[in-house]
């Protein structure tokens, strides 16, 4: 026991002890800053791509859904690893610097928005189209019934879509951790990819873990506890 | 008044163009409970949805109220729109929003102030008979009172026209009942102009004044319901006023068979098979019998054998050739 103590990995797990909460506050705000700013985009897009439709309440030109859907589709497909890299320079532009957790959501932002869009999309089709219908009778706006009856309505399905988008976003950003993002994600491979430091990896994957953990309870309960068809 | 004329619409469709309304033409009266029946497919929904534009016609033109709904700009459609409510057969409330909130929306679509629509809410609640609902949610009621706020709902705008697409169908007799007797009310009360679709004969009985069989995108029959019940002229008619098809049954050996229709037989006060008893003498046994009342008429057939003694059965004939409304044929066995 006492050798375990006396050890390398122990050494290094002390030494550490005092940047680890620096580290999640990394992680958490990387992840949640970069949903906010997927959700800023992602349900704009994610309305146009269920309203746009043919049948939809506002069809657009089906040449510009077709070009929406290959974007998301296009930025869905490149791999978050290979997407980090391509947008260092972007990164770069805009803020300067490709290295940190404030130019890691940069990347976390452009790979999590197309998934945003695409959960918001699933969201809002989960809407009965009958009450959409109902809404057009009554001489609703394609916006009202966007903003008064799809939105409304599926908002359960949107919080609990966000949290698993949360979730994801939390994932990525340990990977930003490869590209100096900073955040639990970089102790982690610091020490544990490059120097085999074991116990302080595992240490720093418990506090992701517990993080998702935390996010997905919040977000379970808040989505139980807007929704209206559940309370009996 | 409703106008369709000569209203077409086509649905394009992988096996080829559907045709599920063909040059329909009906007038519906200011006032008037209207029925349009037809089987499943027969294109009823379809003709309701051309009503307020959710469907556009392809051929043929909408007039409500003097106006062609098909030449509204996206606005005046929107607003021309609030005049004409529809309840539907799955409700379709908002579930996210309490009974009061739901009731509001027309109104809050309309921009009418929220103290004003709240306050008009809760006069419509009541008018339902759900006045103690406001703050329960849909999920919280059954199908009954949830027809009952749609209704409360629809009329938040002051409609002149009711549609209601099936708004009986998912609802057991009782709370059908109830609900047709609130649509009537509200017809009586509020002088609104209301077309009913269904497919059960039941709702047009108890409410329609008047009735448009639908067969196959087309008005094969309309008229006064009496009219059409009493004497159903084509075979989809009659399918729908007599599901069970015409009465059937075995034919005993040697005695003659007729088969008595009644065509609105106002004499109910004298019944057939007890006056051939009384006054002809001509006892009769009933084989087999579908016969109901519809506005005090007797519609419906009969299948009767005669008395096995020749002379009887002739007198019987002529007994029945003679009584008021009844056509008769006699069945070869």
């Amino acid at each position: 026991m006492s050798a375990f103590f006396a050890s390398d990995e122990w050494q290094v797990l002390l030494d550490n002890l005092p940047n680890l909460p620096f580290a999640t506050w990394e992680s958490f705000y990387a992840t949640v800053f970069s949903t906010l700013l997927a959700l800023a985009v992602g349900l704009p897009v994610g309305v146009l791509l269920v309203a746009g439709e043919k049948d939809g309440v506002r069809p657009l030109p089906s040449w510009l859904m077709t070009l929406l859907n290959l974007v998301i589709n296009l930025l869905r497909s490149v791999p978050f690893l290979i997407l980090m890299i391509m947008v260092l320079p972007l990164s770069r532009l805009v803020l300067g610097t490709s290295i940190g957790t404030v130019a890691s959501i940069i990347p976390l932002f452009m790979a999590s928005f197309p998934f945003v869009s695409r959960l918001v999309e699933t969201s809002l089709r989960e809407v009965d189209g009958g009450v959409v219908e109902a809404a057009q009778s009554m001489g609703a706006t394609p916006l009202q019934i966007i903003l008064k009856v799809m939105i409304p309505e599926s908002l359960p399905s949107l919080i609990a879509n966000v949290t698993i988008a949360l979730t994801t976003i939390l994932g990525y950003s340990a990977m930003a951790g490869i590209i100096g993002g900073g955040g639990l994600g970089q102790i982690a491979i610091n020490y544990g990819y490059y120097r085999y430091k074991y116990l302080i990896m595992v240490v720093a994957t418990a506090l992701l873990v517990i993080m998702v953990q935390v996010f997905q309870t919040l977000g379970t309960w808040l989505a139980a506890q807007c929704d209206k068809r559940l309370r009996q | 008044m409703i106008e369709l004329q000569h209203l077409t619409k086509r649905f394009a469709s992988k096996a080829g163009t559907l045709v599920a309304l063909e040059d329909i033409n009906l007038t519906i009266a200011d006032g008037d409970i209207f029925g349009i029946i037809g089987m499943s497919g027969a294109g009823k929904s379809t003709l309701v949805r051309c009503i307020n534009m959710l469907e556009r016609p392809d051929d043929g033109s909408v007039v409500v109220n003097g106006r062609r709904m098909q030449d509204l700009a996206p606005k005046e459609l929107r607003l021309a729109r609030r005049e004409i409510a529809m309840i539907f057969q799955q409700f379709n409330l908002l579930m996210q929003r309490n009974c009061l909130k739901n009731v509001c929306f027309p109104m809050e679509l309309a921009g009418v102030p929220k103290e004003k629509a709240e306050a008009r809410a809760k006069e419509l609640l009541a008018l339902v008979g759900l006045p103690d609902k406001a703050e329960s949610y849909p999920a919280q009621l059954s199908s009954g009172q949830k027809q009952r706020v749609a209704i409360a709902r629809a009329l938040a705008t002051d409609p002149k026209v009711l549609l209601c697409d099936e708004a009986t169908s998912a609802l057991d007799p009782n709370t059908t009942h109830a609900i047709l007797q609130l649509i009537q009310n509200i017809n009586r009360e509020l002088g609104i102009t209301v077309v009913v679709i269904t497919h059960q004969m039941s709702v047009v009985e108890q409410i329609c004044r008047n009735v448009a069989i639908l067969d196959a995108g087309r008005v094969v029959e309309q008229g006064a319901v009496s009219e059409i019940f009493s004497n159903p002229q084509t075979p989809a008619a009659r399918r729908l006023v007599f599901p069970a098809g015409a009465p059937q049954a075995e034919l005993p050996t040697g005695r003659r068979v007729v088969r008595v229709a009644f065509n609105g037989t106002q004499t109910t006060d004298k019944p057939l098979v007890a006056s051939l008893a009384i006054e002809c003498g001509a006892l009769v046994s009933i084989l087999a019998a579908d016969t109901r009342i519809v506005n005090g008429q007797t519609m419906g057939s009969m299948l009767l054998a005669l008395p096995d003694t020749p002379a009887e059965a002739e007198k019987a004939i002529a007994y029945i050739r003679s009584y008021p409304g009844l056509t008769y044929e006699e069945v070869e066995a």
